[in-house]
């Protein structure tokens, strides 16, 4: 007991808690955001209109090359400083860099989860769709109700993986201010001697993310895999 | 034919009234391949009509152009009086009064075959969620898997699947049915049972389309044998007149071989 207060008294007067919900809260909010745009996505580059193809295509291409720090950057001085777009009301800096990190995350995520979802869907058998068409489902129904089911239980493995790569990509947003795990770190490194158990805390702290998410989806992944 | 003939056929097979599906000098290219050439073929209503040949003489091609699974490049096909539309809405409609029966079955893996049998009629038909597990859970006790109907097609044997997918078929209440090779996928012992729920299907009246080397059901069920040789219609007949006196060489020549076989 009265070796850990010592240790650990670096950690006095800091929000560590609070730091890791934003991070928390980043990654939530981006995942969902990234889960619908990439699905969205993935509709596009399997579709039969020749334009959405093309656009799938180049969105994904030109997304998943681009650094993420370089997109954050250009949503916050780009999107909110040039074209004040700040994504709802209230002026609140802190609130406005969270939200365009949201949705910088969110827009780079997409490009993984389109490419993981694709190589799902290539996974289902032509057949399937072939039945479903020839029920008279629609373009849009047949993928709704008979190939992303099958493709999303075909890819939980893959999407686990680019959940835990955006729980770690949320530090990026330390570069616009966003003051989620990675900022607070910087700020305590600056300030405090204890460099290494500081860096073991947050690299702990991450892992107590990322390590139940990939075990629980890898549960899952078992659970809800098609048999055929 | 000139392209006059091609136009007259269409016209004239729209008021008929006892011709379900038309298909008049009806072409198709995979590529360099002439896969249906000048297919010209009318099946009534009611008919049974078995569709033979040897490997690659375009018999899944020809089943699967009647519902638009495959384009054709040239001709026309009509179902009831009314000419295939292009794409969507019209399309996916017709598609629904059409059902189809793979040789791999094609039931949906993540759905239970009570499900499978009712997606379309709630999808497609808009029909309300109880009618439609009524309508599901009577058509797979009609094809003899009424017990399994909460289970996953993996769990089912291949003949049972082929049953499901029947049902799943007739759900729609379809004008036609077409069988691709029903039967080609199953264990020998599993043949059977299959086979007779087309056979009652075709007492019933169904107008049913079959791609088949079953020639038990060709001769029992069947009102008409057609032989397809290099994407070209060789042969016509009676089961009967067919399997005891083929005209052509090509079919002679067939049949000895998958008598010789069987
Ligand atoms: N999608 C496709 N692309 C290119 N060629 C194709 C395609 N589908 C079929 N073919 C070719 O067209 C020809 C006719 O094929 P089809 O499947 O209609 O024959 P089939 O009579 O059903 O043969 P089988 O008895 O083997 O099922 C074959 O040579 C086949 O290789
Ligand atoms: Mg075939």
């Amino acid at each position: 007991m009265e070796a850990r207060e010592i240790v650990f008294d670096f950690l006095e007067g800091y929000d560590l808690l609070g730091a890791f919900w934003v991070t928390v809260k980043l990654t939530v909010y981006s995942a969902l955001g990234s889960l619908i745009w990439g699905t969205l996505l993935a509709g596009m580059r399997v579709g039969p209109v020749p334009l959405m193809r093309g656009f799938g295509t180049a969105y994904v291409n030109i997304i998943r090359n681009i650094p993420l720090t370089v997109i954050i950057v250009f949503a916050s001085l780009g999107l909110f400083q040039t074209l004040q777009v700040k994504l709802g009301g209230g002026g609140d800096f802190e609130v406005i860099n969270f939200r365009l990190a949201v949705l910088a995350l969110a827009l780079y995520t997409a490009a993984f989860v389109c490419e993981a979802l694709r190589s799902g869907i290539n996974t289902v058998p032509t057949g399937q769709a072939e039945a479903a068409r020839a029920l008279g489902l629609s373009f849009t129904q047949v993928l709704r109700l008979v190939i992303l089911p099958q493709a999303f239980r075909a890819v939980v493995n893959p999407l686990a993986n680019v959940l835990i790569a955006l729980t770690k990509n949320t530090t990026v947003a330390a570069a616009i201010g966003v003051v989620e795990a990675a900022y607070l770190m910087k700020d305590m490194i600056e300030a405090e001697a204890q460099l290494i158990l500081i860096s073991a805390v947050f690299a702990f702290g991450f892992i107590c993310l990322t390590l139940p998410t990939g075990l629980l989806l890898g549960w899952v992944s078992k659970k809800v895999a098609v048999k055929r | 034919m000139s392209g006059v003939s091609v136009n007259k056929a269409a016209e004239d097979a729209a008021p008929a009234g006892d011709d379900l599906v038309v298909l008049s000098n009806v072409n198709k290219h995979f590529g360099a391949l002439h896969v249906l050439q000048d297919i010209d073929l009318t099946i009534a209503r009611g008919e049974v009509v078995v569709v033979i040949g040897p490997s690659g003489s375009g018999k899944s091609t020809l089943c699967r152009t009647i519902n638009r699974l495959e384009t054709i490049d040239s001709g026309a096909i009509s179902i009831d009086g009314k000419p295939l539309p292009q794409e969507g809405k019209e399309l996916a409609r017709l598609r629904a009064d059409v059902g189809m029966v793979f040789q791999s079955f094609n039931l949906f893996a993540h759905k239970t075959v009570l499900e499978n049998v009712m997606l379309g009629q709630v999808k497609v038909r808009g029909t309300d969620k109880k009618a439609a597990e009524a309508k599901a859970r009577s058509l797979l006790d009609r094809v003899g898997v009424g017990v399994q109907a909460d289970k996953y097609p993996a769990q089912l044997s291949g003949g049972q699947q082929q049953r499901v997918a029947i049902a799943r078929a007739l759900a729609m209440d379809p004008k036609v049915m077409l069988f691709d090779e029903p039967t080609s996928a199953l264990d020998p012992e599993m043949i059977n049972e299959v086979l007779e729920v087309m056979q009652q299907l075709a007492r019933e009246g169904m107008t049913m389309v079959v791609v088949t080397h079953e020639m038990g059901f060709a001769r029992s069920a069947a009102n008409r044998v057609v032989f397809m040789a290099d994407g070209k219609i060789v042969e016509e007949a009676t089961p009967d007149q067919f399997f005891s006196n083929p005209r052509s060489d090509r079919a002679k020549d067939f049949l000895s071989k998958i008598l010789h076989h069987s």
